[in-house]
């Protein structure tokens, strides 16, 4: 990876967008963490791939859907629905998946561990 | 204020619904309330009796909430006698005991009456009154039959409604049957002569044979038995019978109130005012023992009504026993019959409109007024459907020509709203259309469900349930409310609508549908039903990348997922037979991968504690020896369980394993509304417990009987009998065309039994469609089998060979290789499991283990 590629020091580089696959999540291992990322159709987001339920690593294999106007998640597990933009769970205002920014450029996608 | 007691004699269906009545009326704030039964078993649905011979189970006919036999103040002694009153004392003895009583009410019901007919207390003599008469029947039935080597041959005496019960019940244990009526027709006391012989033809069409007019004399011991063998009649004449039922009328309990000195009428039944109070003012007398206005009232109905006044008058008032309806409504060996109102024209000055074919056994008549405007009775037989829309009518103004109600396609019934609000809709409970209506318009009930429980319609013989599911809708639409069956909230149609909706527009994409039919982006509720109809209607693969996003993790990587996040592996074994060969590959890939190895409930073997990212290596090698997907994650055909059939048993008279196998091969994939499983036993013992699943197949000496409905999990149900005697092909050509009228019009995550439930006009209506074809729909559901089996392929197979889709299985996108660095595991019992306390009923057992690497 050349350094002129890389805009901040805190983004890492994580693959390219074709990868992944609409409305799919993948998993990534970002510097001992797991993160999980989904594509929507016109913009890709990140949360935490742990399931704060359950403790398993299994977010990104949830079902991506809507509710209202919210892009969500919900666990393969036992199918709590969490808000895709900001990973808070929408069935327990408690628990939090945590939110990755996402970045891409040059088809490249990038994530930086998120404030919220 | 001090607490009374009432004593309640005799734990049957109207002592239940005193109690249940008193409880809800709070009367057990001032009584114990202390119920004395003889049976063994809590209050049961007589009525439904004859349906124990197929449920097995006699637990499932208990009545309603189990609860009420807990409530404050009440007692129920099951297996409790009551041999005497004492007046003077106020005692009942109960086990050679005393129990004080301050007010005590008779509820014991009738004995079955058996004739003066000489042998009639022989082994294989039989009445058919409670559980324990239809369990030793049915035990006498089988074993007779097993020992004769051929089916038992079986006479029921009396042809009224509960002979002809009975002959169905033989019928159905597998008997040969004939009944004997001394009368010059079938139910006497319900029909007329012309509907009387309509009957007779319908039951003989079912292979039942029928004798009229026709008095038994003698039951004799067959050569060289003690048992049942023979019978003889008034003419002489002397046929064979190995079993022999009772059905010759009833006769009230009333010995504790004769030996009590209590007024009783001449004709049997114990003499009761209209506040059903005795001839002593501390007894009163409910149900079938009681006489009320010089007769006995042998319906369940009527002895609600009697509990309902008792239990107002234990509470100070003054309610009243007027007379009841004795409509019924009955379907014999699914022959329909009622009789409804003054069917008899017993009134005079009447006009009756008759309307009969006896091709196709149908008589119906309706009893007017003599203008012909009001109704007054009738009788239908053969075709009943318009009892539901008539009998509430009896004396109203019918307000169409009353000739129209009989035609086969008859009048359209007549909007609920045309039914006044005093017209009784349930005759059992006497609940009239009003009070269903103030139910729902008071927002006491909002669903059919609630209006049950609440005014108790519907929940007795049942008969009455479309009418009162008519007057509910036409009641929540006349408040503006909508019944909502929307899928969620992007769909505002449900699974069977959204169906129809992509069978008809030949959409082929889940985009859009949305775009079309919905709105947002979908849910996971919504996107595996479509990937699911998608699939079903063979458009789209569930592999493809555009389904992709709408299946659930299992179905997308095609393993179940456990607890930790990892996979289980289930490589079909169609019908549970496996080669050792195939079973040494299995061990070997276990071993390998180290994977948890564990037996099904469904026969096969489950490999468990899979990662992600080895499903392809793992299936890489189970495809290579021949095994191929086994579906455990779809909503699809799970296993055909099997039998070891005539090929090994003794017993076996088909080939069970042979026949599941091809079942499970021809039905692998099909993807429906929720799992299907399949069984198939190789002879009535039922080994491979078919009749748990949605279709059961029953080897039989001629072919195969045919069973749907069944399940197990947390409401189970047993299949019912749906064909019989089919050959192989014919078998097939049914199960086809019932999987798919499921797929079609069943709802999300609707199993076959609720489903079956769910569908107006039930099995009945399945039944018609599948095998008579009603609906036209027949070669289209075959060409959609036929293209099932033609296009079915391995998905794994598939999936192996396809390298964009097997990237889908990396662990993380940036380190596909990498396994979850959380996972751990311990062993236990020699294999692994994943770490992690075993929670034991709350408390948490410690277990001796060994730390091993994921
Ligand atoms: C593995 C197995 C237990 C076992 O170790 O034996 C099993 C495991 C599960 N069963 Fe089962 N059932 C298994 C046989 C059964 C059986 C027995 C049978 O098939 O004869 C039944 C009762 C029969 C029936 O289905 O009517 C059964 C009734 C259920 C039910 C209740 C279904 C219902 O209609 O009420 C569920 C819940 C559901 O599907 O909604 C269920 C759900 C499940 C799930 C899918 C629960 C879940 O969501 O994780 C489990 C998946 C485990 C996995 O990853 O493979 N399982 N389950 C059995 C797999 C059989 C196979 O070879 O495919
Ligand atoms: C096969 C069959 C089908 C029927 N079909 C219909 C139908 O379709 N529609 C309809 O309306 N009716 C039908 N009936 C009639 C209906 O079952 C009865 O009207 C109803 O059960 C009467 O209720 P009950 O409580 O008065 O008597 P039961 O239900 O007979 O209860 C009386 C109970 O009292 C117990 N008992 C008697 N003496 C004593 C004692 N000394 N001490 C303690 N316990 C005692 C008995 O063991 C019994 O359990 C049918 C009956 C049968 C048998
Ligand atoms: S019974 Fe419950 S715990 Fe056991 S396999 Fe089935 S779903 Fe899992
Ligand atoms: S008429 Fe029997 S339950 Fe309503």
């Amino acid at each position: 990876m050349s350094a002129a590629l890389v805009p901040e020091a805190a983004w890492i580089a994580v693959c390219t967008v074709d990868r992944l696959w609409i409305d799919r999540g993948a998993a990534a291992l970002v510097e001992g963490e797991q993160v999980a990322i989904f594509r929507l159709a016109d913009e890709i987001l990140a949360v935490g791939h742990r399931d704060p339920f359950t403790g398993s690593n299994v977010m990104a294999r949830g079902l991506v859907g809507s509710r209202g106007d919210v892009p969500t998640v919900a666990s393969p597990l036992h199918k709590q629905v969490f808000d895709l933009r900001t990973g808070q769970c929408l069935d327990d205002p408690e628990v939090t998946l945590g939110r990755w920014d996402v970045r891409v450029v040059d088809d490249v996608v990038w994530l930086r561990r998120g404030d919220a | 204020m001090e607490r009374k007691r009432l004593i309640v004699v005799g734990a049957g269906m109207v002592a239940r619904r005193l109690v249940e009545a008193l409880v809800e009326r709070g009367a057990t704030a001032q009584w114990d309330v202390d119920v004395f039964g003889e049976e063994s078993r809590p209050p049961y649905d007589r009525v439904a009796l004859t349906s124990f011979f197929t449920v097995a189970d006699p637990d499932e006919l208990l009545l309603g909430d189990q609860a009420l036999w807990r409530a404050p103040g009440v007692r129920l002694h099951r297996n409790a006698r009551v041999t005497g009153i004492d007046r003077e004392a106020r005692t009942v003895t109960v086990h050679g005991k005393q129990e004080h009583y301050d007010e005590l009410v008779l509820a014991t019901g009738s004995y079955a009456s058996v004739p003066p007919v000489d042998g009639a207390d022989l082994p294989g003599c039989f009445v058919y009154r409670t559980v324990d008469d239809v369990t030793e029947l049915r035990t006498w039935v089988r074993d007779r039959g097993q020992q004769l080597g051929h089916p038992a041959r079986g006479v029921v005496i009396g042809g009224g409604l509960l002979g002809l019960e009975a002959a169905g019940a033989l019928r159905e244990l597998g008997a040969e049957c004939t009944v004997v009526e001394f009368a010059d027709r079938l139910m006497p006391v319900q029909l007329d002569l012309a509907g009387g012989q309509a009957l007779r033809r319908l039951i003989e069409g079912l292979g039942v044979e029928v004798r009229t007019s026709t008095a038994t004399t003698s039951v004799r011991t067959g050569r060289g038995t003690k048992k049942v063998g023979r019978m003889t009649f008034a003419d002489g004449e002397t046929i064979p019978a190995d079993v022999v039922v009772f059905a010759t009328g009833v006769r009230p309990r009333d010995e504790l109130a004769r030996e009590a000195g209590l007024e009783v009428h001449p004709r049997g039944g114990v003499m009761a005012d209209e506040a059903c109070r005795t001839s002593d003012e501390h007894i009163w007398a409910i149900g079938e023992v009681a006489c009320i206005a010089d007769r006995v009232w042998g319906l369940v109905g009527p002895g609600y009504t009697m509990a309902e006044v008792v239990a107002d008058r234990m509470l100070g008032g003054a309610a009243a026993f007027t007379g009841a309806d004795l409509s019924t409504k009955l379907k014999l060996m699914g022959v329909d019959v009622a009789s409804f109102g003054d069917a008899f024209a017993a009134k005079g000055g009447s006009l009756e409109v008759v309307y009969a074919d006896p091709l196709a056994g149908v008589y119906k008549k309706l009893v007017m007024s003599d203008d012909a405007s009001t109704l007054l009775g009738g009788m239908l037989v053969g075709d009943a459907s318009a009892y539901t829309s008539l009998r509430p009518m009896v004396d109203n103004e019918l307000g169409s020509d009353p000739a129209a109600w009989l035609m086969p396609d008859g009048v359209e019934p007549p909007s609920t709203g045309a039914l006044p609000d005093t017209a009784t809709v349930c005759s059992c409970n006497n609940v009239s259309a009003g009070t269903i209506r103030c139910a729902i318009s008071g927002g006491e009930c909002t669903d059919l469900a609630g209006v049950k429980s609440c005014t108790k319609a519907g929940t007795s013989c049942g008969s009455c349930v479309p009418l009162v599911k008519q007057i509910v809708n036409a009641e929540l639409e006349s408040q503006g409310i909508t019944v909502s069956n929307a899928l969620c909230e992007h769909f505002d149609v449900s699974r069977s609508e959204l169906y129809e909706i992509v069978a008809v527009t030949g959409i082929g994409s889940f985009s859009e549908l949305i775009e079309k039919h919905g709105r947002g982006s979908g849910c996971d509720i919504c996107r595996p039903v479509a990937a699911s109809i998608l699939s079903s209607l063979g458009r789209g693969h569930v592999l493809d990348r555009e389904n992709a996003r709408l299946q659930d993790t299992n179905d997308h990587v095609m393993a179940n997922m456990q607890k930790d996040g990892t996979y289980s592996v289930v490589p079909r074994i169609a019908g549970g037979e496996v080669t050792p060969e195939g079973l040494i590959v299995i061990g070997q890939v276990a071993a390998e991968f180290g994977l948890y190895t564990k037996i099904t409930g469904g026969q096969r073997i489950d490999l468990f504690g899979a990662r992600i990212e080895q499903l392809p290596a793992i299936w890489k090698r189970l495809v290579d020896a021949g095994f191929e997907s086994g579906h455990a994650y779809g909503k699809s055909l799970r296993t055909v369980k099997s039998c070891v059939g005539q090929t090994w048993c003794r017993y076996g008279v088909q080939d069970s394993v042979g026949l599941a196998v091809d079942l499970e091969n021809r039905y692998r994939g099909l993807r429906s509304p929720h799992k299907i499983k399949l069984g198939v036993s190789g002879c009535a013992r039922e080994c491979a417990e078919a009749r748990g699943k949605d279709v059961g197949v029953i080897a039989t000496d001629h072919g195969w009987n045919m069973y749907v409905g069944g399940n197990g999990g947390f409401t189970p149900r047993h299949a019912q009998l749906f064909a019989e005697d089919l050959t192989t092909e014919e078998l097939v050509r049914a199960i086809d065309r019932f999987l798919l009228y499921y797929v079609r019009t069943a709802d999300r995550l609707q199993r076959t039994a609720p489903w079956i439930e769910s569908i107006e006009g039930g099995i009945e209506h399945v039944r018609d469609v599948v095998l008579n074809d009603s609906l036209g729909l027949g070669e289209e559901l075959d060409a959609q089998m036929a293209a099932h089996v033609e296009n079915y392929a391995d998905e794994w197979a598939q999936t192996l060979a396809d390298p964009e889709k097997l990237a889908q299985f990396g662990s993380f996108v940036n380190a596909p290789d990498t396994p979850d660095p959380d996972l751990a595991y311990v062993e236990e019992r020699g294999q692994r499991r994943p770490a992690g306390p075993v929670v034991i009923a709350g408390t948490e057992l410690s277990v001796r283990t060994k730390e091993v690497s994921a």
